[in-house]
């Protein structure tokens, strides 16, 4: 019966834990591009530098590849 | 919204960044949301930029006094995006809206999870050995999630039951929130009094299924609202203004001012309504008028925002909108149309209606009756809780829902937006579709007609000249070469007139490209009228002669015969010749064909079949078509439209094919279905059990039961309609 006085408090704050940590994603915005996410996931080159202001020339790997995009 | 991902930040600068959020089109995949963080990054100024692939936006922090709106959309455009700002006034009321939700669908779920978990370890061990100080202490425990639980989680319909209330109304969340308040009051009364009719979970539990329904209706609206502005947004698009000492400078195409020179390149869109006052040319206004001709224009010529310069670059003055142009017409019997038209009720309100009173006259029966048998007031009032939380329209809040939002995803996949979320009530009970010509049932763009017949050397050094061009019969050549041919090297030198056509010296001689004067071909005289041609000669060989038709799109006549086996009666309505409309109508095969009608006409005759007692779908894209579209009970509009047309419309569909007009029809049908299915499972679980509630026999453990598999039944029953892959 002792069992209980500590059982029913950790149950309570690990489900609180969880709680807490889906508002917390919530409000950091973790939900608001799900499907780009996905895609994000995938993502094998590392972060593009901020390139220097003086550079604009669009190079080589800016064109986009997306297979189903409809040329108008 | 923050700009937040803070880590991306590069610059520690002490400018005071700004953020603007794009609306950005086209962006489908992981590798489109690289390029357009890729290509908004590059801009001079720009500090973060984070795509959204859910919502095809792109939001920017930048540095004001280093980069504008006009540079990102520069930018994009490069990449092959098209992109407009978004409004910053109306944009994130809808989101925020949904997250309030989604917190406290979250917080209800927590709350009614440990609740469950105590629950059922007292009603195990209800009759048997468990210590009643014990059971006593687990119910406080309830009590002490649940108090605040429905608290923050209940907002939501005590807010919406009060204004109701307010107003002397009585709405859905009236019954939700007494039998909520009243079962959690009852229930803190019989834990004080120890006894076993503790109503804790049903009520949290109520409130979680209550909230999901809330936030899944809400989400819907959120991403039609999302969608529309998207679309509205993209059509604003941006216009070269000319400023007084000469300069041109690029503008968005809303803040433009009546009294603004506008400079119209060729290729381009006007982007407002303006008299012509220097360059001659033809344009396109079969977005406007349903011609497919072009029409020629010189200075003083009034043109509308929408049509295409086809020829020659214009210098046009921006008037202001003036009562007697033909948008203020339009718009004039759009308001009138849709004043006119009856406000639909949407089918949860319906049932609401009828629900509310009933549920209410229930409760209190129970209630008054349980008194007349001589029970006392506290058992009384227990059984009409049961009453009210077992008739409680949990199933029938998600009913709806579910299915809604099911159905818009399937849409979604096949390329349908619904922008007002009760058009798919709407759609399932028209009887007559009524199509527009030119843009929707043809595409709307010239192509190359008989190309067969030319020469593959012809064609490619046509093509080549053809691609300095911006003229829609240029375009369909280089186009018609490219899918025949592979990718063509465009011609350099060339030299244009202007009205005539293209020229270019080779080693062979000058090649020409153009009318069939400027080629010095004869004209045949059994040429089709209806369409245009373009001749080509090479040096002093024989010139060759492309022919040009506004096709139909390729699966118009199989969906004109799908709708005809559903029953339904089918029209054609169109501004554009009789000819050209009778024969439009033969091809794909509708008898019921009218042409030469002017936007009332065309209000005229959906008002005469609606006096029969039709219900009309109209499916159009031109500005003419606008009034129509609002006036219709139903309406789609392809992607491709006027933007007021979109405006009215409920559904745009992307794509050259014309099928998303049946899928609409049938994912409406199928979604009525469901919803009248659910609407019976949430019928036949109450018409179980509240005669048992009524009679006093439901516990607590048979509350929770029955109001949690009611309704995940119906959840599970709407999900069979978001099946199905993209098309």
């Amino acid at each position: 019966m002792t069992a209980l006085a500590w059982l029913v408090p950790a149950a309570l704050a690990l489900g609180a834990l969880g709680l807490g940590a889906f508002l917390w994603s919530l409000r950091t915005g973790q939900f608001d591009d799900l499907e780009g996410a996905a895609y994000r996931a995938l993502e094998d080159d590392p972060p593009e530098e901020h390139p220097a202001d003086e550079d604009r020339s669009e190079d080589a790997s800016s064109q986009n590849d997306c297979p189903d995009k409809e040329r108008r | 919204m923050t700009a937040e991902p803070a880590a991306l930040r590069k610059h520690e600068g002490d400018c005071a960044p700004a953020t603007l959020t794009l609306a950005v089109d086209d962006m489908h995949c992981g590798a489109c949301l690289r390029s357009v963080e890729r290509a908004a990054l590059r801009v001079p100024g720009v500090d973060t930029a984070r795509a959204s692939l859910a919502a095809k936006r792109l939001t920017v922090g930048y540095d004001p006094e280093r980069a504008d709106e006009v540079d990102l959309i520069g930018a994009l455009d490069r990449v092959g995006f098209a992109a407009a700002p978004l409004e910053a006034a109306n944009q994130d009321g809808g989101d925020a809206r949904q997250k309030y939700l989604l917190r406290r669908v979250a917080v209800a779920g927590f709350a009614a999870m440990n609740i469950m978990l105590i629950s059922i370890a007292v009603w195990s061990g209800e009759h048997g050995d468990m210590d009643p100080a014990l059971a006593s202490m687990f119910r406080w425990l309830s009590a002490l999630i649940a108090m605040p639980t429905i608290v923050y989680a209940g907002e939501p319909f005590f807010v919406s039951a009060f204004s109701a209330l307010k107003g002397r109304r009585l709405n859905m969340d009236v019954p939700i929130s007494l039998a909520i308040i009243l079962a959690t009051g009852m229930s803190l009364y019989q834990t004080m009094l120890n006894t076993d009719q503790v109503y804790f979970d049903a009520a949290v539990m109520l409130l979680f299924f209550l909230l999901v329904g809330r936030y899944l209706d809400e989400s819907l609206r959120v991403r039609a609202r999302g969608e529309a502005q998207n679309l509205l947004s993209l059509q604003n698009g941006i216009a070269t203004v000319i400023d007084e000492n000469g300069t041109q400078r690029r503008v968005a195409a809303k803040s433009l001012l009546a009294g603004d020179r506008m400079l119209v390149a060729v290729g381009e869109r006007v982007a407002a309504d303006g008299i012509v006052v220097g360059g001659t040319g033809q344009v396109d206004q079969s977005l406007i008028t349903g011609e497919t001709t072009p029409a020629p224009v010189s200075a003083g010529t009034q043109v509308y925002a929408g049509t295409l310069n086809l020829t020659h670059s214009l210098e046009m003055e921006v008037t202001a909108a003036d009562d007697a142009t033909l948008l203020a017409e339009i718009s004039r019997l759009m308001l009138a149309a849709e004043q006119g038209k009856a406000r639909y009720r949407v089918l949860a309100d319906r049932a609401a209606r009828v629900y509310a009173p009933a549920v209410h006259a229930l409760g209190l029966s129970t209630f008054v009756g349980w008194m007349a048998f001589g029970a006392s007031w506290d058992t009384a009032l227990t059984y009409a809780i049961a009453v009210l939380i077992i008739t409680c329209p949990c199933a029938l809040a998600l009913a709806v829902p579910a299915v809604q939002i099911a159905a818009a995803s399937r849409l979604f996949k096949r390329g349908v937006m619904i922008k007002v979320p009760d058009g798919l009530e709407r759609i399932t009970e028209i009887d007559m579709v009524v199509f527009d010509k030119t843009g929707t049932l043809t595409l709307g763009r010239p192509q190359l007609v008989g190309g067969e017949d030319i020469a593959d050397d012809m064609l490619a050094s046509a093509a080549a000249l053809a691609s300095s061009s911006h003229h829609p019969y240029s375009r369909a050549l280089v186009s018609a070469a490219e899918a025949r041919l592979g990718a063509i090297q465009p011609a350099v030198d060339i030299e244009e007139t202007p009205g005539e056509g293209l020229a270019r010296l080779t080693s062979d001689g000058q090649e020409r490209l153009g009318s069939a004067t400027w080629c010095g071909a004869t004209r045949h005289k059994d040429d089709d009228p209806l369409g245009g041609e373009v001749w080509y000669r090479r040096g002093k060989n024989e010139p060759v002669c492309f022919r040009f038709a506004d096709i139909l799109r390729p699966d118009a006549r199989e969906t004109i015969a799908k709708l005809k086996r559903r029953g339904l009666g089918v029209a054609l309505l169109s501004g554009d010749r009789d000819a050209v409309v009778i024969r439009t109508a033969r091809e794909v095969g509708i008898a019921d064909a009218l042409g030469q009608l002017k936007p009332a006409d065309k209000i005229g005759w959906l008002e005469d079949r609606a006096r029969e007692g039709h219900r009309v779908l109209m499916v159009g894209d031109g500005l003419n078509d606008a009034p129509a579209l609002a006036a219709a009970h139903a309406s789609m509009s392809p992607a491709n439209a006027a933007d007021i047309s979109q405006r009215a419309a409920d559904f745009v569909f992307q794509g050259r094919s014309l099928a998303p007009v049946v899928e609409a029809i049938d994912t409406g049908c199928r979604a009525r279905h469901l919803a009248f299915q659910n609407f019976g499972v949430a019928a036949a679980y109450n018409a179980l059990c509240v005669p048992f509630a009524v009679a006093g026999f439901v516990t607590p453990l048979l509350a929770a039961i029955v109001m949690s598999t009611s309704s995940i039944l119906v959840t599970l029953n709407a999900a069979r309609l978001a099946g199905g892959k993209r098309a």
